[in-house]
């Protein structure tokens, strides 16, 4: 028997020293593509305004050079919101990425344990209430990391309440339902309680809003986006294998429980950043992986042309609010009025099949 | 050689099991009626057992202090006390149904996007047409429920996804986050129905007339009909599908009815007090503890607990922050929370 030659398959499989991995040529395609348009979307969200600034003039300015004036339109007041949205989609894109690859179904969202609900209760509580602790506690520290703060520690209340001789799933997801349930409570409480203009200004936050967003707040959610991010590179060839299965992983040298565990607490925190930057936008986190995913034709959810994608869609949507509806609204309503047909659609073509 | 037929005894349990539950219920009977009388006689301004009889069955005479404690008894505390209890039973009965139907532990009538449908609509109407009495948008709040509801119900049920309690939570939980956001885009375009929603969002018992809790009342209860006659069906879902059908249970039929009653009880009292969330799950879970597995007794326990646990936030919020109120959706989530946490904690609830 002789003639018959296996042809190599279609992904070819590439080593460089220590470190193996597939070679897709269209997936680097797409993703260069992606950061393109991403770049594009980012410029044109910063030349809009009360002062339109054209295209090529944004640019230059960017890179250096460009007129006085321009610069300081952009640099200090367009910038810190542009970068915003930038920063928190690709937070939010990667951390749905990792949470889609590990849950191993393309409906699942990083938001658990309740992070969305603390980080909404703070946020909304130092809005509403006027005094001098919320003044002193803004001014200090600013409003997204107190934000981040109480997500996070509603977070680590949840998993200490759930923590009896080991974590049990179904007794965490009972608590952190409780817990958010609470949390919303409270909002809803102070909602009442506030003026009528802080409520306008809390319930924009809420539903995910890229507005007056100052330097050091980006500046905060890009530290801790990068270091995160960072995290899950160095974890994520690892993760590779896991696709395959627990059984196969393990033979293949790969300690898929730390592993899994790893790059799920970096999902959450990645989220956790999101909102508390830019509040619980909607859908951000359900759709961009998915989009990514059949863009680049990849069988799982590739985790840099996912960043990409949420970038895309958040200063997309964010542009949509401010120039295509009657009046400003805030970004996260965009998102949802397109993510809430993509989840039904996914929904429909998910059980059609 | 003859054939000997024995009765075979009832299994040793099963008379003193059932002895225990029907006390059991009698003791929630007498609970809620206490608590009715309590909440009757609590509030801003306390009235003693004498006043209150006399506040309900008295006639109208001269004297200015007690026209003033009929007038209390009769428009405020009556009213809200009637629909606490109609809308914790609406809720409690919805809540058990739902984790029966779903075969999902945390699933809750806020699960359907029934609470985000009523807000949609309630802040829609009062933008567009500039509604300001209750009476006038709860009935288009009980729509976008039902609405909500229905869609979020079909979209779980097309092809492969029918009856997959994943799929339910999913849809349930996207047309929610979508309607959240639709939501506040009309709240903040428009400031009259951003005061609305912000009072509407609390879940309170108060402000609502008798004009609306009747016919409110009425919708519950073709709810509750509905439920009854489904209960033993819902026994058999729960052993699997096959199983029911091999039964002789007609699967979609029991199932639309189960949906329908669920849409009727959630939105009408999600119609009449706002959204209450996390009522349900919590009470479904304390029933099922307290009688087991068995739907035809899990189900009345739960209205009543909904009914008792509802009054008994409403008292507590009318006493806690003295003369203001605190509603009692908000209540409920703030003391059911930890209390349902710790049962949690506890152990006290497996996996359904």
């Amino acid at each position: 028997m002789s003639g018959t030659d296996v042809k190599p398959s279609v992904a070819p499989g590439v080593r460089l020293g220590q470190v193996s991995f597939v070679w897709r040529p269209w997936l680097v395609c797409v993703t260069l593509l992606l950061a393109a348009a991403t770049f594009l979307v980012f410029c044109l969200s910063i030349g809009v305004g009360d002062f339109p600034i054209g295209l090529s003039r944004v640019i230059a300015t960017i890179l250096g050079g460009g007129e006085r004036v321009d610069e300081f339109v952009i640099m200090d007041l367009r910038m810190p919101r542009a970068l915003a949205g930038l920063i928190v989609g690709i937070a939010l894109g990667v951390s749905g990425a990792l949470t889609q690859s590990i849950a191993r179904n393309p409906l699942a969202s990083p938001d658990i344990l309740g992070i969305t609900g603390g980080a909404g209760a703070v946020s909304v509580f130092l809005v509403t209430v006027s005094g001098g602790t919320a003044a002193a506690v803004v001014s200090a520290v600013g409003l997204s990391t107190a934000a981040l703060a109480g997500g996070l520690g509603t977070g680590l209340l949840v998993y200490f309440l759930a923590w009896r001789r080991g974590v049990d799933g179904f007794r965490l997801i009972l608590i952190g339902i409780s817990v958010s349930a609470m949390m919303e409570a409270i909002t809803t409480w102070l909602l009442v309680t506030a003026d009528i203009k802080d409520v306008a200004r809390a319930q924009a936050w809420l539903v995910g809003s890229l507005d007056n967003r100052s330097w050091s707040e980006v500046r905060v959610a890009l530290w801790c986006t990068l270091v995160l991010l960072a995290v899950v590179f160095c974890v994520a060839f690892q993760f590779k294998p896991m696709h395959l299965g627990d059984e196969v992983a393990a033979g293949l040298g790969v300690r898929y429980a730390m592993v899994r565990a790893v790059l799920l607490l970096c999902a959450v925190l990645l989220a956790a950043v999101g909102v508390s930057a830019a509040g619980p936008v909607p859908f951000v986190a359900l759709v961009a992986p998915q989009v990514a995913m059949r863009l680049a034709r990849c069988p799982t959810p590739p985790m840099v042309a996912s960043g990409m994608v949420g970038a895309l869609l958040l200063i997309g949507a964010d542009l949509v609010a401010r120039t295509a509806l009657p009046i400003t609204l805030p970004v996260g309503v965009v998102t949802a009025a397109i993510g809430g047909p993509f989840l039904v659609y996914l929904l429909v073509r998910a059980n059609l099949r | 050689m003859g054939t000997t037929v024995m009765e075979r005894p009832l299994a040793r349990g099963t008379t003193k099991a059932r002895r225990r539950r029907v006390v059991g219920l009698g003791t929630l009977v007498a609970v809620l009626v206490i608590a009715a009388a309590v909440s009757l006689a609590v509030g801003a301004r306390a009235l003693s057992p004498a006043e209150v009889w006399h506040g309900l069955f008295a006639a109208p005479d001269s004297d200015q202090r007690l026209t003033e404690i009929r007038l209390i008894v009769r428009t405020v505390r009556m009213p809200r006390t009637v629909l606490a209890i109609v809308a914790g039973i609406a809720l409690g009965v919805g809540g058990a149904l739902i984790q029966g139907y779903t075969r999902n532990p945390i699933a809750d009538t806020g699960l359907l996007g029934v609470n985000s449908g009523a807000s949609f609509t309630v802040v829609s109407v009062i933008a567009v047409f500039g509604f300001a009495d209750p009476f006038q948008y709860v009935w288009f709040a009980f729509l976008g429920a039902a609405v909500a509801g229905v869609v979020v119900f079909g979209l779980a049920s097309i092809g492969r996804g029918a009856g997959n309690p994943l799929t339910l939570a999913l849809a349930g939980q996207g047309i929610t986050v979508f309607l959240a956001a639709m939501t506040t885009a009309v709240a903040l375009s428009d400031q009259a129905s951003l005061n609305t929603l912000r009072f509407w969002n609390a879940g309170s018992v108060a402000g609502v007339g008798f004009d609306v809790i009747w016919p409110v009342a009425l919708f519950i209860a073709i709810g509750l009909v509905l439920a009854l006659t489904t209960l033993p069906a819902l026994n058999l879902l729960n052993l699997g599908d096959d199983v029911a059908r091999g039964l002789g249970v007609n699967i979609a039929l029991s199932r639309t009815i189960g949906i329908a009653a669920i849409t009727l009880l959630a939105g009408a009292a999600t119609a009449a007090c706002g959204p209450i969330a996390f009522l349900g799950l919590m009470v479904a879970h304390v029933a099922r503890y307290l009688t087991g597995p068995d739907y035809r007794w899990l189900v009345p326990y739960a209205g009543l607990l909904g009914a008792v646990v509802l009054l008994l936030c409403d008292i507590v919020g009318r006493l806690v922050v003295r003369p203001g109120e605190l509603d009692a959706g908000v209540v409920v989530a703030l003391l059911g929370a930890p209390f349902f946490a710790a049962l949690v904690w506890l152990g006290k609830f497996r996996s359904a």
